[in-house]
This record gives C-alpha cells, sequence and structure tokens, in this order.
C-alpha cells in the first residue's frame, strides 16, 4: 500500500522513468531492501488502472521509454493519505516515515502529519486509560502493555518531530 | 602523613578554585575572621599601650616624702595643675640646686627661670590661635619640647618650666625622677571593670569568629559530596574541609592584620587627649599576638570539624541529622554553676580578695556568659517546642525552628552573650559612678569658681586681692579664712569666716546677715550652744592664741555637701567676729561674668601669676569620676561595634538560607502566599531566638551584674534604662538585619523563580 | 461554549531568548488539558503566564472575563489563593510543617481557621490515601505519598483551575499512575479544570484533549464537533 504512495509521492515533483522511480524509493526508503523491478512495475500498473498516473511516451524502445507523471486524481489520493492518521498500532514506524519522508519531498507540512499522528495515538491512549482505571487487574495488564507501545510511538513521533528539519535537508 | 598534607592542600585548592560562589565565601570568611582578629589584636595591645604609658609615667614621677638636705644633685620640684577650657594642664616648676641637678626624662637642658619646655601638643595649643588665652600664664619662653621619653602620650598638655623662687616651704626637693612606687595602683574597682569589660568584649568577637568560620558552609558541604561521589572517604572528606577552613582562616588573620592597622591609626585620633599614645606602642603584646595567631585557625578548624559532626556528607548529598534528638540540659549548666560559684567570693566585696582573684572573677565572668551561649539552644528548642497557633507566618516560622534551630541561634549566642555582659558592665558601673558621683549641693549663683592659693598674700588690700578683682570678667571676690576653734571640752571644731554669699558654700544658709552666726549640723556634730567659749588657733599644730564666745542667735544649717556632714563647722560673718584678728584667708571665691565664656582662662592666667601652685577650678554642681564616663564611653563604643558584628553574621545567616529556599519560596509565592506573611515568618524566625536570647541575657546580666555590685560593696541596683537600651539596641540590630534581608527576599519572590531546571 | 482561561498571542521572554511566542489557548471549565512539548519549548512559561505568575511581555490572559495580565500583584495572588491551585514536580512542600498542615496552609492563607483548614485538609488527606501520614514532615513520608499531599494542597481550597507541572515528573510508573489517577477523579468530582503540563504521553492520556507547544507557539487540538 505505502510502496504506491511513496511512488506517486515521488512523482509529485516531476514525471519520471520507471528505472529512475526505483532508484530514488530505494535511496530514500528502501533500508537495505531494494524494490524489485518487477514490484514497481505491478505497482504504476495498479496506479495506472486507478487513474492516479498517467504515462508520457518517448520516442524509442523498451520500458524505460515511458515517463510516468501524477495525475490531479493522484495528488488528491496522496494528500488524503497523508492528512489521515495511521490507526495506531504496533510497528507503524515505517509507515510513518515513509509518509514524513513524502510530506517534506511534496512540500507539505510533515509537523501537520505528525500532529494528527499524535492525537490519534492519544485518543487510542485516552480509551485505553479509561478502560484501565475501571477494569480489573487483567485489563489494566493488558491496557497497560498497550499503552507502553503507543507511547514508544510516541516518543519515536516527538523525535521525529524535533528533528524534521534535519530531516528535511537530508531529504531535498 | 604525606597523604593527610594531600588532602589539606586539596582543600585549600578547592576553596580557592571553585569559582565564583566559593571566591565570595572565601571573602566573607576572611572578613568575617579579620575582623574578629582585629578585635582580639587591639585588646592584645591595650595592655601594652597601658604598660608603656605606666612606664613613662613612672619615669618622671617622683618621690615627695623625701626630706633631702640641698645638694649638688638635688632640685626643687613645684607641682602646677591647671586646666585650659576643660583641658588638663600638668607640669612643674623647676630649680636646679647645682651642677650635678638631674633632668627631667624628654628633657634634654637645664632651664633657665622663665624657660619652658613643653609636651609637642601644649606646645601647639600655646602656638595656636585658640591658645593665645593660655599665653604668658606662667610668663614662659618656650625653649623646646618634651621628648617622647617623658609624655605619657602625645596628646598630653605637660610642661616643665625654669625658676628662680621655690623654697623648700613652698616647693619640695628630689634627687632624682622616676618612682617605681607610683606605677599606677589601680583601684580595685577599676581593675574589676576592665576585667570584666575584657571578658564581655573578647567573648562575643570569639562566637563571631566561629560563627564566620560557617558562613556558606552549605555550598561547601555541597561540594564535599561531590567529592565523595569520587571516592573520598569520611575521614578524607574532614581533612579536604579542614583544609579549606585553614585558607579561610590564614587569609582572615591577614586581613585581621590590616583592619588592625587601619584601627590603631583610627584609635590614635578617637581616644581622649589624656590617654592618647604614641604609635610605636600600639603593639600587641607578643605573647597575646602569637596566641591569637594560633587560637584562631585552630579553632577554625575544631568548628568546621564540629559542623561536620552534625553532617553527613554521602556521595548523593548531604543529610543533616534530623533535629529529633532533644537537647540536654544538664551538662549545659556545669559551665554557668562553675562561673557562678567562682563568683560567689565576691558577694562579701573586694576587701577581703585573695592574690589573683582577677584571673578568678574573669574565669568566672567568662564561664557564665558561655554558659548563656549553652543554655541559649535549649531555651530555644524547648520553648519553641511549646508555642503553637498564630497566624501562618508565626506557624511557619515556628515550625521552621523546631525542625532547625541551631542556624539560628547561632547567630543570636553571640547578641545575648554580648548584652549579658554589657548589661552587667552597665550595672556595675552605674553603681560604681553612683558612688563616685555626689550631687555637691554646692550653689553656683553667686560664685563659679574657687582656688585655694597657699603661697599669696591675700590682705584683702593687697596688691594681689586688687589683681584679682581687677581682672576682666571677674565680677566679685569673696574669700573665707579658717580658724581651729577649741570648745572647752578639748573638742576641735572648724570656723569658717566669710560673707554670707561664701558662706553658703559651706552650709546651706538662707536668711543671712552681717553678724549672724551658724551652725553646720551633721551626724557627727558636736552640740554647740550660745555662750560657748572658743579657742582660736591659726593651724591644726598651733595652740589657741585668743578667745571668741558663741554669740546668741547661732541658727543650725544643713550641710551642702555630704562630705560636710562630719560637722563640726561654725559659719561666721565678719560681723560676729568683731575683735577677733582673723588671718589671711586662703581660699578665695570669685564670681565670674556668665556672659564672659574666657573669664575663668583670665581668672587663671592672674591666678598662676600670684601663685602658681594654686589650682583654679569651677564651682561643681556634681562630681563625677572622669575614668567612669570614659569607661561608659569606651563600653558604648565596644557594644555598638559588637552588635555591628553580629548584625553582620546574622544578616549572612538569613541570605544565606533564604538562597537555600528560593524555589520553596517561589512555589508559596505561585499559590498565593503574601510577600507580608514571607516577610513576618523571616522577622519571627529572627526574633523570637532573639527575644528568647535577650531574655536569658537580661537574667544573667542583672545577676552578674548584682554580684558585681555587692563585690565592689555598692548597694545593688538595677540599671533599667541601661537594660533597656541595650536589650533596645539589640532588637535594633535584628529588625535592621531583617530588614536588609528584605530586598533578597522581595528578589527571590520574584516569578521567575520557579524556573529551577 | 465560553472557555474558562484563555492566553491570547501572549509573548514572553526570558532576556534574548523567546519562550512564548503569540502562544493563545483555551482552557474550558472542568476540562483536562494535557500541554504537550519537548523540553525548553515554553510549557512551563505558558503554564506560569496562564496562572498569572508571571505577567507576559504582550497578549493577554483571562480568566472568567477578567483581563489578569492587567491586575495588581496582590490581585492575582488573592486569584492564585482563590480559584487556581498547583501542583509542581518537587520541593513544594514546606519541609519543616507537618503534611496536614502543608495541606492546610492554602486555606490558611485565605483565612480559614486553623481547626475548620485542619479539618478540611484530614478529609482531603484521607481522600487521596495519605492519612497516615498527616502528623509526619514531607522529609518522613515518600515520594508518592509526597506529591498526593501535594496534589490534595492543590484541591483543597475547591479551585476552579488546577495546574499541574510535571506531577508525576519524580515517580516511578507505577506510583505516577496511581497519582495521576486520584489526582484526575478528585479533580473531575470536584469539577475543576486541570492544566496538566507533561511530557509524558501516558500522563497525557488523563487528559480530555492536549495542546502542543513548540518554539513558543501553541498547536492545540479542538474536541471533534
Amino acid at each position: 500500500m505505502s510502496v504506491g504512495y511513496a511512488i506517486l509521492g515521488l512523482l509529485e515533483n516531476g514525471p519520471r522513468h520507471g528505472y529512475d522511480l526505483k532508484r530514488s524509493y530505494d535511496e530514500r526508503f528502501g533500508h537495505g531492501r531494494a524494490l524489485h523491478y518487477g514490484q514497481v512495475y505491478s505497482t504504476l500498473a495498479r496506479l495506472l488502472k486507478n487513474g492516479l498516473v498517467e504515462v508520457e511516451s518517448e520516442p524509442g524502445e523498451g520500458p524505460d521509454r515511458k515517463r510516468y507523471a501524477i495525475t490531479t486524481a493522484g495528488v488528491t489520493d496522496m494528500e488524503g493519505w497523508l492528512g489521515t492518521p495511521e490507526k495506531p498500532e504496533p510497528y507503524l514506524q515505517s509507515t510513518l516515515y515513509t509518509k514524513v519522508v513524502l510530506a517534506l519531498l511534496t512540500g507539505r507540512d510533515a509537523a501537520d502529519v505528525l500532529d494528527g499522528q499524535r492525537t490519534e495515538h492519544l485518543r487510542l491512549m485516552r480509551e485505553l486509560t479509561r478502560r484501565k482505571t475501571d477494569g480489573d487487574l487483567a485489563d489494566q495488564l493488558i491496557c497497560d502493555h498497550a499503552l507502553f507501545h503507543l507511547e514508544a510511538d510516541l516518543r519515536w513521533l516527538e523525535l521525529t518531530a524535533a528533528r524534521l528539519d534535519q530531516l528535511a535537508a537530508r531529504v531535498r | 602523613m604525606r597523604r593527610w598534607f594531600t588532602e589539606l592542600s586539596l582543600g585549600v585548592r578547592l576553596s580557592v578554585a571553585g569559582g565564583r560562589s566559593s571566591v565570595a565565601r572565601l571573602a566573607m570568611i576572611s572578613v568575617g575572621v579579620g575582623l574578629g582578629v582585629a578585635m582580639l589584636l587591639f585588646a592584645a595591645t591595650v595592655p601594652a599601650v597601658v604598660s608603656a604609658r605606666d612606664a613613662r609615667i613612672g619615669a618622671r614621677a617622683v618621690d615627695r616624702s623625701l626630706d633631702l638636705p640641698r645638694g649638688e644633685d638635688t632640685v626643687l620640684l613645684m607641682d602646677v595643675k591647671s586646666e585650659f577650657r576643660g583641658r588638663q594642664i600638668d607640669g612643674y616648676l623647676v630649680q636646679a640646686e647645682g651642677a650635678r641637678s638631674p633632668l627631667p626624662p624628654g628633657v634634654t637642658r637645664r632651664l633657665a627661670p622663665g624657660e619652658m619646655v613643653a609636651s609637642p601638643a601644649m606646645k601647639r595649643l600655646l602656638d595656636s590661635e585658640e591658645g593665645a588665652l593660655l599665653r604668658g600664664r606662667w610668663g614662659e619662653r618656650v625653649v623646646g619640647t618634651i621628648g617622647a621619653a617623658g609624655l605619657g602620650g602625645p596628646g598630653e598638655l605637660y610642661f616643665y618650666q625654669g625658676s628662680d623662687r621655690l623654697t623648700e616651704e613652698s616647693g619640695y626637693r628630689v634627687r632624682a625622677f622616676g618612682d617605681a612606687e607610683v606605677a599606677q595602683g589601680v583601684p580595685p574597682v577599676l581593675l574589676l571593670l576592665g576585667v570584666v569589660g575584657l571578658v564581655v568584649l573578647l567573648l562575643p568577637v570569639l562566637i563571631f569568629v566561629t560563627t564566620a568560620v560557617r558562613f556558606g558552609s552549605e555550598s561547601r558541604d555541597r561540594q564535599l559530596a561531590a567529592l565523595r561521589l569520587v571516592g573520598s572517604d569520611a575521614v578524607m572528606t574532614r581533612r579536604i574541609a579542614a583544609g579549606e577552613t585553614l585558607v579561610g582562616a590564614v587569609l582572615g588573620l591577614l586581613t585581621g592584620g590590616l583592619f588592625f592597622l587601619g584601627l590603631g591609626a583610627l584609635a590614635g585620633r578617637a581616644v581622649p587627649e589624656r590617654f592618647s599614645f604614641y604609635p610605636a606602642d600600639f603593639r600587641p603584646v607578643p605573647l597575646l599576638a602569637l596566641l591569637v595567631i594560633v587560637l584562631v585557625p585552630v579553632s577554625a578548624v575544631l568548628v568546621t570539624q564540629s559542623a561536620l559532626r552534625r553532617v553527613v556528607v554521602e556521595p548523593l548529598g548531604v543529610v543533616r541529622r534530623s533535629g529529633d534528638r532533644r537537647r540536654r540540659l544538664w551538662w549545659r549548666l556545669i559551665l554557668p554553676v562553675a562561673g557562678l560559684a567562682l563568683l560567689y567570693p565576691l558577694h562579701e566585696g573586694l576587701d577581703q580578695r585573695a592574690e589573683g582573684f582577677e584571673y578568678q572573677v574573669m574565669a568566672g565572668v567568662a564561664l557564665l556568659l558561655v554558659g548563656v551561649a549553652l543554655l541559649l539552644p535549649w531555651l530555644v528548642e524547648a520553648t519553641v517546642h511549646r508555642l503553637g497557633g498564630g497566624g501562618v507566618a508565626w506557624e511557619l516560622a515556628v515550625r521552621r525552628l523546631q525542625l532547625d534551630s541551631g542556624t539560628a541561634v547561632r547567630a543570636v549566642s553571640g547578641i545575648a552573650v554580648s548584652v549579658a555582659g554589657v548589661i552587667a558592665l552597665q550595672g556595675l558601673l552605674v553603681a560604681v559612678q553612683a558612688q563616685y558621683t555626689r550631687e555637691t549641693g554646692h550653689v553656683t549663683d553667686r560664685y563659679q569658681a574657687v582656688a585655694a592659693l597657699r603661697l599669696a598674700d591675700l590682705d584683702p588690700a593687697g596688691p594681689a586681692m586688687a589683681r584679682l578683682k581687677s581682672t576682666p570678667g571677674v565680677e566679685a571676690v569673696g574669700t573665707a579664712a579658717w580658724l581651729r576653734a577649741v570648745d572647752p571640752q578639748g573638742g576641735s571644731m572648724t570656723l569658717r569666716v566669710g560673707e554670707c554669699g561664701v558662706l553658703r558654700q559651706f552650709g546651706k544658709v538662707a536668711e543671712c546677715a552681717d553678724g549672724d552666726v551658724f551652725v553646720v549640723t551633721g551626724q557627727y556634730a558636736p552640740a554647740v550652744a550660745a555662750g560657748t567659749t572658743f579657742g582660736l588657733a591659726e593651724s591644726f599644730y598651733e595652740e589657741p592664741t585668743q578667745e571668741w564666745t558663741l554669740p546668741g542667735g547661732v541658727r543650725p544649717v544643713p550641710p551642702v555637701d555630704d562630705m560636710l556632714q562630719a560637722g563640726g563647722i561654725i559659719l561666721a560673718t565678719p560681723g560676729a567676729v568683731r575683735g577677733v584678728s582673723t588671718p589671711l584667708p586662703a581660699d578665695v571665691f570669685v564670681a565670674l561674668d556668665p556672659g564672659d565664656t574666657d573669664a575663668m582662662e583670665r581668672l587663671r592666667n592672674v591666678v598662676a601669676a600670684v601663685d602658681p601652685s594654686a589650682y583654679v577650678r569651677p564651682v561643681e554642681l556634681r562630681t563625677v569620676e572622669a575614668v567612669l564616663v570614659t569607661m561608659r564611653q569606651g563600653l558604648l563604643v565596644g557594644a555598638t561595634a559588637l552588635l555591628l558584628l553580629i548584625g553582620a553574621s546574622m544578616l549572612v545567616n538569613v541570605v544565606e538560607q533564604l538562597r537555600e529556599r528560593r524555589r520553596l519560596l517561589a512555589v508559596l509565592v505561585a499559590f498565593g502566599t503574601r510577600r507580608g506573611t514571607l516577610t513576618g515568618s523571616v522577622l519571627y524566625q529572627v526574633a523570637i531566638p532573639v527575644l528568647l536570647g535577650l531574655v536569658l541575657a537580661v537574667a544573667t546580666g542583672t545577676g552578674l551584674g548584682a554580684v558585681l555590685q555587692s563585690a565592689a560593696n555598692a548597694p545593688v541596683r538595677f540599671d533599667w534604662s541601661g537594660i533597656g537600651a541595650t536589650s533596645g539596641a539589640a532588637a535594633l540590630v535584628v529588625l535592621l538585619t531583617t530588614v536588609a534581608t528584605m530586598p533578597l527576599l522581595w528578589r527571590l519572590t520574584k516569578p521567575g523563580g520557579l524556573r529551577s531546571e | 461554549m465560553q472557555p474558562l482561561l484563555t492566553a491570547e498571542d501572549v509573548t514572553y521572554s526570558f532576556g534574548p531568548t523567546h519562550a512564548l511566542d503569540s502562544a493563545s489557548l483555551r482552557v474550558y471549565a472542568g476540562e483536562v488539558l494535557a500541554l504537550m512539548g519537548p523540553s525548553g519549548s515554553g510549557k512551563s512559561t505558558l503554564l506560569h503566564c496562564l496562572a498569572g505568575i508571571l505577567t507576559p511581555d504582550s497578549g493577554q490572559v483571562t480568566f472568567d472575563g477578567r483581563d489578569i495580565t492587567a491586575m495588581s500583584d496582590t490581585a492575582r495572588s488573592a486569584l492564585r489563593r482563590t480559584d487556581f491551585g498547583f501542583v509542581f514536580q518537587f520541593g513544594q512542600l514546606v519541609p519543616e510543617l507537618s503534611c496536614l498542615e502543608n495541606v492546610a496552609l492554602p486555606l490558611r492563607l485565605a483565612g480559614v481557621g486553623r481547626r475548620e483548614a485542619q479539618r478540611r485538609s484530614a478529609e482531603w488527606l484521607e481522600r487521596l490515601e495519605v492519612a497516615d501520614v498527616a502528623g509526619k514532615r514531607p522529609g518522613q513520608a515518600s515520594g508518592g505519598q509526597g506529591q498526593r499531599v501535594a496534589v490534595a494542597r492543590a484541591l483543597v481550597t475547591r479551585p476552579r483551575v488546577i495546574f499541574a507541572d510535571e506531577p508525576t515528573g519524580a515517580l516511578d510508573s507505577l506510583n505516577g499512575e496511581r497519582v495521576m489517577q486520584l489526582f484526575i477523579a478528585a479533580a473531575r468530582d470536584t469539577g475543576a479544570a486541570v492544566v496538566l503540563v507533561t511530557h509524558e504521553a501516558r500522563v497525557a492520556a488523563y487528559s480530555d484533549r492536549e495542546a502542543v507547544v513548540r518554539d513558543g507557539r501553541v498547536r492545540e487540538q479542538e474536541y471533534a464537533r
């Protein structure tokens, strides 16, 4: 799912070749695990089918002669995705990271992304806290476990928020 | 041993290398210790100054009781005692009788008749405009000055003048100057005063020094905690602290030395001229100075160690041993009881005193006063634990004192000790002064000056009387003749003959006309009846040469002066002794123009010309022993200096405590505590211990005063005004101290104080 | 709904550093608002401005419609005594007073008699489960007990706003949780609003909504309508 948004995000700065997209993706989001070409083209095909990207062909042969560009629908979709906080759950970092980088990359306010996410996290934490306060010991222990994980996420969020400037300099 | 040295020197390094706060701490300690050291050195100097004076005064004194034949090595002397505008002038007329006549100390040449050598102060006075009226009083020609060896101090007005008119009758003959016997037998009462005064002034200084060493100890403790963290053990920590204190103490000694030099320069000017001293004399007695130099650092280290005893310096901070352990009373009573025991023999008076009684008194007073310092913490604790109720400010203060009264008490004990001492001393002074001060009962409406002329011819029609009467400013001169009246039983009485105004100098004569006779009544006055016939003689040694019958209408009158209560005085106007040949009078009473301030000095000039040995004095309404006045002044100055010193140390304490609590203060302000409440709590916190200290001090002081008064055979009385003034001054110092801390309190309670992180 | 306490464009500097730069915030009656943000972001300064402890360089703080920036120091102190309560991280209890006397202190400052003040304080200590330390001095109580005493002290005057600055900052999780539970429950019971400065999400989770302070500005989370 997020690979698609990553590609949309990368395209927002201008049309690119598939090969180009793979390289940019690997650089920013690969973290040592490169994307297969197949994965790139299948994702692009899905985006094409949904009308989120379009193809500009250049004279010549082969797949590398195709340049992809984002459509207006693609931009809207991207915005919607960035603006919707993720449902708080464990091991969210990679998605959140992608979102933050893409927001920075596309000149959007990454802090908004983080704040929205915090609110979402806190909403859940409040609920868990309420449940804990009213519940028995088992409830308390279970809720606490979730709370500590969410708190860890939030800490990561804070840390990221504090380092947005640094990150922006690296991404651009 | 090497390790010891390393640790001590680490402490030394810490004390100087700890940045701004430790420099400030060091500065506070060295100034505090320095002030104390300066006062101690000053006290150590007094004996040196006094003994140097005494030695020089002894060297010029002469033994008047010798009955020497005239010789090549003798000299005739006559005492001259005079005054100029309230300043005392002393001197000798000197008449050498041979080639080997001795010279007085400080005098290098023989004096021809009329030639004078004067003390530098006297010469300055004579040369000055102010001294114009004095010039020529003795017909002198100043030919030089007396050297330091012949003077008590540089301010003394003193002279020697050559003469050729002295006779064996008018002067006395000596062979040498210098009389060790004269060396100032101090009256025991004054010795008692001096001894007590010394203890009273020095003890608080010592207490102050021990307080000063603890300035800023909070931050020092934190420093030590940091050292513990990096691995120094408790014993090492103590040695490091000792090293640190030593730096403060040694710096304090140096500062004290500087203060002392400054003090010397000031004291030289501030002292009344009778007590002036030469700068060269202003040197501490070496042994005492050594004692100060050794004892101050040693006691500083001891104080630090004992302070650390109550504090556990842990690696992560400082733990104060909690004040839950109640203070015990019994051992605190040992010293004051011992002091009282030492003082007890005194109540029988000084007359039966044994050799070395002054040491016993000194020890007794010291123990009693130290006892005050020891009892105070117990008293404060015991009282504070019973306190409760009251407003928030009161509650905050009381609870604070309940938790830790030591800090507050330490500052106050100095006040308590000095107030107790000063009250005792003042009581003694007042009592002694009352003994020495008499309402003379003299009347000054007619005559204002009196002189006894031994050597002059006071024939009422003679030239001397004419000169006296014609002196500008002199309005009238009365004389009193003296005769011994022997009644038929052989009892002796005194007959004074003079006009009414003169007679009023001896008895409270109201209605009086020429021809009246009065008898002065008194406890021991023999009864006399009109018609008694007395034999009259011209001196004590002579037999009566004529007779006189006491006329009728003799009236009894009370004496003017308690001294005359011995009685036995008949006062007669000239009209009542007509037919009796009265000898030439000796006592001259002079009425002066009250508007002419120089009249007295002109009179002295004339009298000196007529009889150089005569002493002209104003008719006094009361006599006060000048030494006592000076002592009271000294005590006042000393007490003020002490209170200021103590005020300074209290200020430092309060400021330190406020700093320590800055966060708490900010929190209290955050939830709406009025500053007035905080101010009030600081005030209460200072005032409660001070009040208790004053109560203890007044009780001890009046008790001690009573003992000392009975020792001085003075009726025991309490000098309430003195007690009020002294405790008032102490309370004022407290108040001022509190006020002085207000700016800091206000600054600390500014809203920014919450930002401590 | 009218906010009870507002900050409008509040600026505050410590010398050259801008602690607050045009910060605005609304606090509604009875809500628990978490003020979050990294350290040094100015959240404590904002709290002090809201509480009338600091006077902002510019901007306005109103409480119940009254502009407290324009009030005299005395009036603001009185306001803090009667309408505000405070809980800090540490060092807030007077060490020489007993815990009971510490709780009674704000009442006594407001003029309540000793007996009555202590009776009410004892109730609050009971409520916060620290009745057993009433007679002890703070130094003799544990950290958690001390914070509960501090909470009792903040609540005892039944203030309309309680300002809590990292109230559990010096406590372990378990003690912190317990303090927060008792604190928030008691605050809700009395209807007091709470402004809770914290950098811990688990503490902030006791709030109804949060506001984030970053670089002296406030990003305020609104209630979903």
